[in-house]
């Protein structure tokens, strides 16, 4: 790569517990809809039309306001053959690649051991929240996790400044490589000095950024503003991986589902304001997806765990508009009462692979599946 | 032996069979004796309550049915690990946790994961082949492996295979016919019709065998012949030296020493041929009895020689470092977060990765887990309000501990006799010493020297073994 083209990134949005895709791009002429949703429903004057056919929830206009821009695709019925509908075995699914046996390998991990297959920046993937998902879980792998960009760091707790610089050049040199140490006592010391020299690295991005763009005060909107400033510092971060939650709406689906869809519209419309400020965004794309979708009848007062899902490309680079097919709502074409996927996610995951990032997609995605043609 | 010396060791003990013990506890130990400390571990008296549910359960209802959440079903099972006074009651249920791996993942009900968290409390050091039995009733791990999809006309061989392979004997000790015909001895085996979750919620799991869905007819097993069912096949792979070898090399694994991971062990040596080996004989000669085997390795020498030589899996971490520092002996505030911390270090309790639990020792160990780890410490530790912490400072001012090497000295033993290499110990005196002596005069801030000292500590190599 020149240096006039900047290297790709990924943000990775996850919305954690299964969003209800029936009413997030919601069929609202389609009376199947309304006769399956008594309770949870959006009342069609409050449907967003993006055409004749289909309109986002509510509460995703800021989104509109992308979609309008041509920077949003649509993927329409996501997901894969015989859904477990279970969350967590839904989301290692996801996250493996592998439906039919557990897997031990992310695929965002293994996209970013192919993007620095020497470890020489121990940033190359960074998760903005508490542990690692899945996802990016590679034995060997350095992969950041930043709960808190504030505060991230080792031994944090110590508040003086004097006292915490004493402690941190301490640890450095505790865990600095020996002669003669055992292997574990090795790994443990490079180990150790690799997510000291991270957090160390990664301090600089809260000092230098600076912003007009005010985000709002949601959990999603702080990890989108920490990712913001991670990625202006060029620290060399190619994917950063965050999520919220919770989609799991059994129960009071139409007052959590709006808040919920709320803030991601928010906080996604802040991150790409930001960029457009720092005219940085034809380098990244953001990914949406979700680990199912729900039952297409409604429960009373939410959904239950479904099968197929939505997700959503958003970027520059994006060919915007919506892609595949919505499955149908007809009873006789439900699965155990939900809608049937007709798109593998893997193929989602190979067109990132191999369209954004120009790698191979079929060692990272276990097979090869075919790609839509989403991208510029 | 010094005092010093029976405390160090007694710490190895509490650490291993336990969670930890505060100095206090030790030197009670160490006054009745080694032997009977082992014995009082193995079994606990009436005195000894297990873990308050009682009161846990009158501040937080939800951590007894927490359905599909894992956080308040791992939050309960931390509470129960830290506030335990039968330490190793909640360590083998933790250690066959990591063997007979159940998870939350599909499962998704871990009410019936905490119900077989108790099931390893009740029979976990009992006869190897009754907790098999129960285990292959245990309604989460028949869902968990597919046994209730097992049927007399269409066999699912997932639980027959994994109780040979993961449970009792290993690979290669086998064959594919073997797998079949365990799996035909166990149709029937299943759970009685769920009602449906909704709308009412969901409704406890249970055992049911169905005799006109099990395979009566004659089968072949590890060379014996005969209609057999479930008990039988038990019963015929726990006379398998195989068996034995596997159960042994785990507990020697998970209580002794860090040995290659299992999938390795047909290829790899055992890490102490000679400890293993004294091990199966009393397996064998005991007829499985859990109970000898353990107390024979924790009065065994290469036991009390094998300090400091396994990484602390997350689970001890967390529950060790909340015991030192006196946290969550009462279900305060907070408490549902602590049952997230081990997730936060790589080992998500009532969710393993797979059916093949955990890859321990060095594999818990990369850069976002270790963060986590020496944060963790370091945050508790240092609090000189927690109550734990707050002991170790009475007990250092009255011991008199002045100079920068007895700081650090007091601080290694408070913190479980941990032994520290030379070089540490020499970094740790010189980071101290150019604040010169603690002043006990000025409490409070002899108080945060102590606990900057103990995180520093905390965050050494040396502490992320066990």
């Amino acid at each position: 790569m020149t240096s006039t083209k900047k290297d790709p990134v990924i943000v990775v949005l996850q919305l954690t517990g299964g969003n209800d895709y029936f009413n997030t791009v919601i069929p609202y002429n389609d009376p199947l809809y309304y006769d399956n949703r008594p309770y949870v429903k959006y009342e069609q004057e409050d449907i967003i039309k993006i055409d004749d056919t289909y309109g986002f929830m509510p509460q995703m206009g800021p989104i509109k306001g992308l979609y309008d821009q041509g920077k949003v695709a649509v993927i329409n019925g996501v997901g894969y053959k015989d859904s477990p509908r279970s969350h967590f075995r839904s989301m290692d699914i996801w996250h493996t690649c592998e439906p039919d046996k557990v897997g031990t390998e992310g695929w965002a991990g293994r996209v970013a051991r192919e993007l620095d297959p020497n470890k020489e920046n121990v940033l190359t993937a960074i998760n903005f929240g508490h542990g690692l998902p899945r996802a990016l879980a590679v034995p060997g792998v350095p992969v950041a996790a930043i709960a808190d960009l504030s505060t991230y760091g080792l031994l944090t707790g110590i508040s003086s400044q004097d006292q915490r610089a004493k402690a941190l050049d301490l640890f450095s040199r505790m865990y600095s490589p020996t002669v003669g140490g055992s292997f574990v006592t090795d790994y443990l010391r490079s180990t150790g000095t690799d997510a000291m020299v991270g957090a160390d690295i990664v301090k600089v991005a809260p000092e230098q950024y600076s912003s007009t763009v005010e985000y709002p005060n949601s959990p999603i909107a702080m990890h989108l503003r920490d990712i913001a400033q991670v990625y202006f510092a060029d620290l060399g971060t190619r994917i950063f991986y965050t999520q919220h939650a919770s989609f799991d709406t059994h129960a009071g689906e139409m007052a959590g589902h709006p808040m919920l869809w709320n803030d991601v519209s928010q906080g996604i419309a802040a991150f790409f304001e930001d960029l457009e400020a720092h005219d940085a965004g034809d380098n990244v794309i953001m990914y949406l997806f979700s680990e199912f979708g729900r039952r297409v009848h409604d429960n009373g007062s939410g959904t239950d765990h479904g099968a197929a899902g939505v997700s959503f490309v958003i970027g520059n680079q994006v060919k915007g508009g919506q892609y595949g097919e919505y499955p149908s709502a007809k009873s006789e074409d439900l699965e155990q009462g939900d809608l049937v996927p007709n798109y593998d996610f893997r193929s989602d995951y190979a067109m990132l692979v191999e369209d954004w990032f120009g790698l191979d997609s079929k060692p990272i995605v276990n097979g090869g599946f075919e790609k839509l043609p989403i991208l510029k | 032996m010094s005092h010093k010396e029976d405390l160090a060791l007694m710490a190895h003990l509490m650490r291993r069979a336990g969670f930890g013990a505060s100095r206090e506890d030790l030197e009670r130990f160490v006054a009745q004796g080694y032997e009977a400390t082992v014995e009082e571990l193995v079994n606990p008296t009436e005195d000894q309550p297990g873990g308050d549910m009682a009161t846990m359960l009158r501040y937080h209802p939800s951590f007894l049915l927490p359905g599909g959440t894992p956080f308040s079903g791992q939050a309960n099972w931390m509470y129960q690990m830290v506030s335990t006074k039968r330490p190793l009651e909640e360590k083998i249920a933790l250690f066959w946790h990591h063997v007979f791996a159940t998870g939350n993942s599909k499962v998704d009900n871990c009410d019936q994961l905490l119900v077989q968290i108790q099931m390893f409390r009740d029979y976990g050091l009992g006869s190897y082949k009754d907790l098999l039995i129960e285990l292959s009733k245990n309604p989460a791990m028949i869902f968990w492996l597919d046994n209730n999809e097992n049927h007399r006309d269409a066999v699912n061989e997932n639980w027959g295979r994994e109780l040979l392979e993961l449970f009792s004997l290993g690979v290669s000790n086998y064959t594919e016919v073997d797998v079949r015909e365990a799996s035909r001895a166990f149709t029937g085996w299943t759970i009685a019709p769920k009602p449906p979750r909704q709308p009412y919620g969901r409704f406890s799991w249970k055992f049911d065998y169905r005799e006109e869905d099990h395979d009566d007819s004659e089968k072949s097993f590890l060379g014996e012949v005969g209609n057999f069912g479930g008990e039988d096949i038990i019963d015929i792979v726990c006379n398998q030296p195989a068996t034995a070898r596997f159960i042994c090399r785990h507990l020697y694994n998970f209580f002794v020493a860090d040995e290659v991971q299992v999938p390795a062990w047909t290829i790899e040596p055992a890490r102490d041929e000679e400890a293993l080996e004294q091990m199966m004989d009393i397996f064998i000669e005991s007829n499985y009895d859990m109970k000898a085997v353990v107390k024979f390795m924790f009065n065994s020498d290469f036991f009390k020689n094998a300090r400091y030589s396994k990484i602390k899996s997350p689970a001890e971490v967390v529950a060790g470092t909340l015991k030192m520092v006196g946290e969550f002996q009462f279900p305060e505030p907070g408490i549902l977060n602590i049952g997230k911390e081990p997730t936060y270090m790589g080992q998500s309790i009532l969710d393993p990765p797979s059916v093949e639990g955990w890859q321990t020792g060095s594999e818990w160990i990369n850069s976002g887990s270790l963060l986590a780890r020496v944060n963790f410490v370091a945050d508790r530790v240092a609090n000189t309000e927690l109550p734990g912490v707050k002991k170790i400072l009475d007990r250092m001012k009255a011991d008199g501990v002045t100079t920068p090497h007895q700081l650090i000295d007091a601080a290694a033993e408070h913190m479980g006799f941990l032994e520290l290499s030379d070089e540490t110990r020499d970094q740790l005196v010189a980071n101290v010493q150019s604040d010169g002596d603690l002043n006990w005069a000025d409490e409070s801030a002899a108080g945060q020297r102590v606990g900057e000292t103990m995180a520093l500590i905390g965050a050494t190599t040396e502490y992320q073994f066990g």
